[in-house]
């Protein structure tokens, strides 16, 4: 048996198929994945993300400690802003892709579950010669609320702070009351919030939210919608042996003067080297079939791997992302059980708020 | 608990097969198969006149989740297919015994048909499996 969330028998009263994840007993699905993935693109639903990891990291050397450990730069995050960060290696890749809340006077860090040994040891690792405090939050759950009337259903179930969080917050912001933190973020590409609380709360609220008919959604959804979405899923499209400039996340290093971050020799030494660092693109397969990770990609500047691939609900047809050659645009082949099949290369996302929205890469 | 049709035989990987006077039989996967899989997305046949021997792969369904080999419960020639499933794979998932058959074949042997599980052994097969 697993890890179970507090959520754990709520997952089985509806209809929930539990699977291993990373060692916690998950809901995939309710019945139908494709259901739960339109209700999240169509209406509203709500995922138990209490499996992944809350860190608070507290003390005077809390800016200093996270300006050293993350490829992005915490002061970018005023106190109530959220920011997406990697933490990388000294060679540059990837141990992890985390969000960082910066509240007033200290932060706290959301990180990955299957990863959540060897961050905890980096984490500390790193604190050397730093005045900070890294306390694991095991006492919270966490609930992702994602939909375009996600919010909607929500703030009728709420008062006072929480309520107002829910309708004013800004995207990225975030706001406590109490032991809750509610931010306005998500893993799907549709508005929504994420709810930090304590167990016993989200047991309470995940009833409410399912009698004001918000779907329960499970792990599968929230793979396919994010992406559709065109967000990375750690362990498959970056790890330890690829920098974030190889995995479409060039946009969250901050190279600013004077901040020395871990890995930041390695990513300026690849940065500048000829040719460039692979690129994480996106693919679309117009014809029959699916895309699935590790197949081969074919292209005019040499072999790339598919590093996720799914069907896509939304669009109706067949996604991925992969890893390929720098500068290659325009068309490509995958290779499915030996058949090579056209593919159009894309710059992701492919959806948001409910639309195609992928442009050809040129 | 998983429907299964007392008239068919089975498959350890969750074929089913129903023989017709005629001598040739429909194929589909169980609905255990189907559910275990979730909503199907994408179903590829073997081709109309193709000869299969029993355990060759005979084509593959896919759902959002995962890819899944089929195979030939029995060897034969494949006389039909079932070409609804090109544009409504889900039919798979509504039908798995009717509708989302999935291919028909020329039963080369009969007796071939002795070798496979009843729906008593095959029921046994999916409790040892829980």
């Amino acid at each position: 048996m697993g890890h179970r969330t507090p959520l754990y028998d709520q997952h089985v009263a509806a209809g929930g198929r539990m699977v291993d994840f990373a060692d916690w007993d998950m809901p995939v699905h309710y019945g139908s994945l494709l259901d739960e993935h339109h209700a999240v693109r169509q209406d509203a639903g709500v995922f138990d993300v209490s499996h992944m990891t809350v860190v608070d990291v507290s003390g005077p050397g809390a800016r200093d400690y996270l300006r050293h450990l993350l490829a992005n730069d915490v002061d970018k995050a005023a106190p109530g802003k959220a920011l997406y960060s990697a933490m990388l290696n000294d060679e540059g890749g990837v141990i992890d892709d985390l969000i960082v809340y910066r509240r007033a006077d200290d932060y706290r860090l959301v990180v990955n579950c299957g990863t959540r040994e060897k961050d905890l040891a980096w984490l500390a690792k790193q604190s050397d010669g730093f005045d900070v405090a890294v306390s694991e939050r095991p006492d919270l759950a966490m609930l992702a609320v994602q939909g375009p009337q996600a919010r909607s259903r929500l703030a009728a179930l709420l008062a006072g702070p929480r309520r107002d969080a829910v309708t004013s917050l800004k995207v990225f912001g975030f706001a406590e009351d109490g032991d809750w933190l509610i931010a306005r973020t998500g893993y799907t590409g549709e508005d929504g919030v994420e709810i930090i609380l304590p167990g016993s709360d989200a047991v309470a609220l995940w009833a409410q939210l399912l009698e004001a008919g918000v779907l329960p959604c499970g792990l599968g959804a929230r793979d396919t919608l994010r992406l559709e979405a065109g967000m990375n899923l750690y362990g498959n499209d970056m790890d330890e042996t690829v920098t974030p400039l190889q995995a479409g996340m060039a946009w969250t290093v901050v190279f600013n003067e004077g901040r020395d971050f871990v890995g930041r020799a390695a990513l300026e030494a690849q940065r500048d080297a000829q040719p460039g660092p692979e690129q994480l693109v996106g693919l679309i397969l117009e014809g029959k079939g699916v895309l699935r990770a590790h197949q081969r990609v074919l292209t005019a500047a040499g072999e790339g791997e598919i590093t996720s691939g799914t069907f896509s609900p939304t669009l109706g047809l067949s996604i991925a992302l992969a890893r390929v050659p720098a500068g290659v645009s325009g068309e490509a082949e995958v290779e499915i059980r030996n058949k090579r099949l056209p593919v159009r290369i894309v710059r992701p996302p492919f959806v948001r708020h409910g639309k195609a929205v992928h442009q050809q890469l040129s | 608990m998983s429907d299964i049709r007392a008239e068919l035989r089975y498959a350890s990987t969750h074929e089913w097969v129903r023989l017709e006077d005629d001598g040739t039989a429909y194929v589909g996967i169980s609905d255990h198969a189907q559910d275990a899989m979730g909503d199907l997305v994408y179903v590829e046949l073997p081709e109309v006149g193709q000869e299969l021997e029993a355990t060759d792969e005979a084509g593959v369904v896919e759902s959002v989740k995962a890819a899944s080999d089929i195979y030939a419960p029995v060897s034969g020639e494949v006389v039909a297919v079932n070409e609804a499933l090109e544009d409504t794979p889900e039919l798979v998932n509504q039908d798995p015994y009717g509708d989302g058959w999935l291919f028909r074949i020329r039963v080369a042997d009969t007796a071939e048909l002795e070798q496979l599980l009843s729906a008593n052994d095959y029921r046994e097969q999916l409790d040892s499996e829980d």
